[in-house]
């Protein structure tokens, strides 16, 4: 074996790849070839160190120096400095010393971390982490000490509903399924998080896999079941890796497979991928999936927990849902139930994104109000701008208004309000963002998406689209908009699956409480917030314009002329309203009319 | 046998041998595993780069379904492609938080730049260019993901520059694929 004095822990999160983490893995490379330290430094791949939010960053041992911002001009430097003199470069260090915990940053004022504890804290990729922080230890405790129906019983006290976004009772879910005839029985994780915004169970899935299979592992256990498969999302290539080097470890140790800990309970597990279908997500559509089959879903009753997978009774839950299940076990139901409001107990994940200062990750109990969640949290609208709307739940959910600021966050206040909990996206807008766009773009997506087994949401999202696009277009006509009501109340009421039923929500609860911006666009041919191509118009300023020629170079359609150092004019009948002019312009010579 | 079988073009995988034994090798290791199709059609996907007809039919007769279930999925899902793609694949990403913050706009110059339009593949069987959903990177928008790497805060005017940075890559041989 080989010898090294140092090892690089180079951050690989999808959020550090962005910032060119990948570059800064050859550049190590490259620069420590040249130097001549390549068989004493050792570079590795690693999951997330810190925040991320200031990557990319690196990890050297055994000093424990974190740098972070890194770029690749940097490293011949660092490189000399750090390993070949052993100077510390205080330059590129982490603002403060890093604490383990604060892969997320620190918590934040009213984040109650309970799914997130472990995120960033621990190793993934060593199930001795894990244990360290009594991990295993609820599975010790329910098969030595506790019968399934006493499991069942305490998830049941404990209040746990399903952490994919319908929000059923989770311990009753698994009642059903150990009542339920037929044998062998299976238990599914559904990770097949494809809410464009939402990345809580990645972070999960990376961060802290163990929960996840701990928690798999007792569901197994209450319900009787022998096999699980968790479904994981192609798009997650990383969460795939990690759960598969976690799966071995635990099996490694016992804790999967045969006679686990003893007890004469075998159980094991094994990851499937999905390829690229959203509908994946639906619990009859991933069966299908997961049989090798299309992606398509079918009616229920019957419900997987009593024909489910091959025919066979089967628990399907979210990633949250079950690691949240270690924890009631060994904390207690009581414990569980005292956080959240009295139908909606416990913590939930959501995934901040859009127009806010701080994005990001966050734990908060449930009954928290969306505006301690974006003003607090969030620390408010970027640019001081005025907040819009915020969607919660996903391309299925609804785009809610200022008036909704105050509402707590749970099931029943979200879908009473025209939007749902979801699996816990949430994309805040602001005053720049046209709700009618916003209600195409998700059209659009869950158009694209649909299966196209059943009718209504196969052809009712086209009709929908078309109509939007249209508008859109600056060629709406009077009694679009009842149309539109009346092609959603159909398609609610008549799809098979959560897609179809959910889809019309953007277009629904837009059209309640932004009702005059359709009303612009189709009887005024203006777009509010000057976003719909067909009805803006670009044209550059005459006394900011500097002749950079910047915007004529950059035009796509080459509608832009004038001579260096002076004034350029756009051709309104060449534009096609792409906005890049604007986008390059350094003076902000370019105003939209 | 299948009828496809008995002429297989020169061009196809099937028709490698290297490629055969690739293929060969992914199906002999999983014929048993309950719902084998999935498994195997990813794992060709990602090693072969993509799934021909002569492929789906050789595959439905090793794990003994119909061919028409095998296209029936291979058609279903977006990762899943019939025809081969170019050494780099540009997606965009199409997540909320992206299209908010401006990927229109960069499909829109990266099709001007490269002079094709999404979904097709240059000439020379470099570049493609593609949409995909959100990656999960959303406080990096607008994203694009070319192969496995992911760039970030991409600004349309610094786009040539990323393309460029590709295609030189090819040329100087620094590719490792």
């Amino acid at each position: 074996m080989k010898f090294y004095r140092s090892h690089v822990l180079v951050c690989v999160d999808p959020e550090c790849l962005a910032k060119g983490a990948h570059d800064i893995l050859d550049g190590l490379q490259d620069e420590l070839v040249y130097q001549g330290l390549i068989d004493e430094v050792q570079v590795l791949e690693t999951s997330r160190i810190g925040g991320c939010a200031n990557g990319p960053e690196i990890v050297v041992y055994p000093e424990g120096v974190h740098y972070v911002g890194l770029s690749v001009d940097q490293l011949p430097f660092l490189v000399e400095e750090h390993f070949l003199k052993g100077r510390v470069v205080e330059s590129l260090l982490a603002k403060e010393v890093k604490r383990a915990d604060e892969e997320l940053g620190p918590p934040k004022p009213k984040e109650v971390r309970v799914v997130l504890r472990n995120c960033g804290k621990i190793d993934p990729e060593n199930i001795e982490d894990y244990i360290a922080e009594d991990g295993y230890q609820a599975l010790g405790k329910v098969l030595s000490e506790m019968t399934p129906e006493q499991v069942i019983e305490e998830v049941l006290a404990s209040g746990l509903r399903g952490r994919g976004g319908a929000g059923f009772p989770t311990g009753r879910k698994w009642q059903f399924c150990r009542s339920a005839p037929g044998s062998p029985k299976y238990i599914i994780c559904n990770a097949d998080e494809g809410d464009p915004g939402a990345f809580m169970n990645r972070r999960v899935l990376e961060g802290d896999p163990h929960s996840v299979i701990e928690g798999m592992i007792i569901a197994a256990y209450a319900i009787g079941a022998s096999r699980g498969y968790i479904y994981c999302r192609a798009e997650y290539p990383v969460a795939v890796r990690t759960l598969n080097i976690a799966i071995k470890q635990a099996r490694n140790l016992g804790l999967l497979g045969d006679d686990i800990l003893g007890s004469g309970f075998s159980f094991d597990l094994e990851v499937r991928m999905g390829a690229g279908a959203f509908v994946c997500g639906e619990e009859t559509a991933l069966m299908a999936s997961i049989e090798g089959k299309r992606g398509e879903p079918r009616p229920r009753p019957p419900f997987p927990a009593v024909k489910g997978l091959w025919g066979k009774p089967t628990n399907i839950n979210n990633v949250e849902t079950y690691a949240n299940v270690p924890q009631i076990i060994l904390k207690g139901a009581q414990w569980f139930a005292s956080m959240g409001t009295e139908k909606s107990k416990g913590t939930k994940t959501f995934a901040i994104a859009g127009d806010v200062n701080n994005t990001g990750l966050i734990e908060v109990p449930l009954g928290i109000t969306l505006r301690e969640v974006i003003f607090d949290i969030g620390e408010g609208i970027k640019g001081g701008k005025k907040f819009k709307a915020v969607q919660t739940g996903g391309p299925m959910g609804g785009c809610l208004p200022e008036q909704y600021l105050d509402m707590p966050v749970d099931y029943e206040s979200l879908t009473a309000a025209g939007s749902i909990m979801g699996s816990g996206g949430m994309i805040v807008m602001d005053e720049d963002t046209c709700m009618v766009d916003i209600a195409r773009f998700f059209m659009e997506f869950t158009q694209d998406e649909s299966c196209g087994k059943c009718t209504p949401c196969r052809v009712g999202t086209r009709r929908i689209l078309e109509i939007l696009e249209r508008i859109c277009d600056g060629h709406g006509k009077d009694g679009d908009i009842e149309t539109l009501e009346m092609l959603c109340q159909q398609i609610k009421a008549t799809s098979l699956c959560g897609l179809g039923q959910g889809a019309p929500n953007p277009v629904e609860s837009t059209l309640k409480h932004f009702r005059h911006e359709y009303e612009a666009h189709i009887y005024e041919k203006r777009c509010p917030a000057k976003v719909c191509r067909g009805l803006i118009h670009y044209r550059i300023s005459d006394n900011v314009c500097t002749g950079c020629m910047v915007c004529a170079r950059n035009c796509p359609v080459e509608a832009i002329s004038g001579e260096r150092r002076q004034v350029h004019y756009i051709d309104p009948d060449i534009c096609i309203r792409c906005g890049i002019c604007q986008q390059v312009c350094n003076f902000n010579a370019v105003e939209v009319y | 046998m299948l009828k496809i079988l008995e002429k297989i073009p020169d061009t196809d995988p099937l028709a490698a041998p290297e490629q055969r034994a690739i293929i060969d090798d992914i199906l002999e290791r999983n014929k048993d595993v309950p719902g084998a199709t999935m498994v195997v059609l990813s794992e060709l996907q990602s090693r072969i780069g993509h799934i021909s007809p002569a492929m789906q039919a050789y595959v439905a007769q090793k794990l003994r379904v119909p061919l028409s279930e095998v296209n029936g999925v291979v058609s279903f899902y977006s990762f899943f492609t019939t025809q081969p793609k170019g050494r780099y694949i540009f997606k965009f990403c199409l997540g909320t938080a992206c299209y908010v913050r401006g990927t229109p706009q960069l499909i829109d110059k990266a099709q001007q730049v490269l002079g094709i339009k999404l979904g097709e593949t240059t000439p020379d069987g470099q570049i493609t260019l593609e949409t995909c959903r959100c990656v999960g990177a959303c406080s990096q928008a607008p994203v694009a993901m070319v192969n496995e790497d992911i760039h970030g805060r991409i600004r349309p005017n610094k786009l040539p520059q990323i393309i460029r940075r590709y295609q030189l890559k090819q040329k100087n041989g620094k590719d490792e694929a």
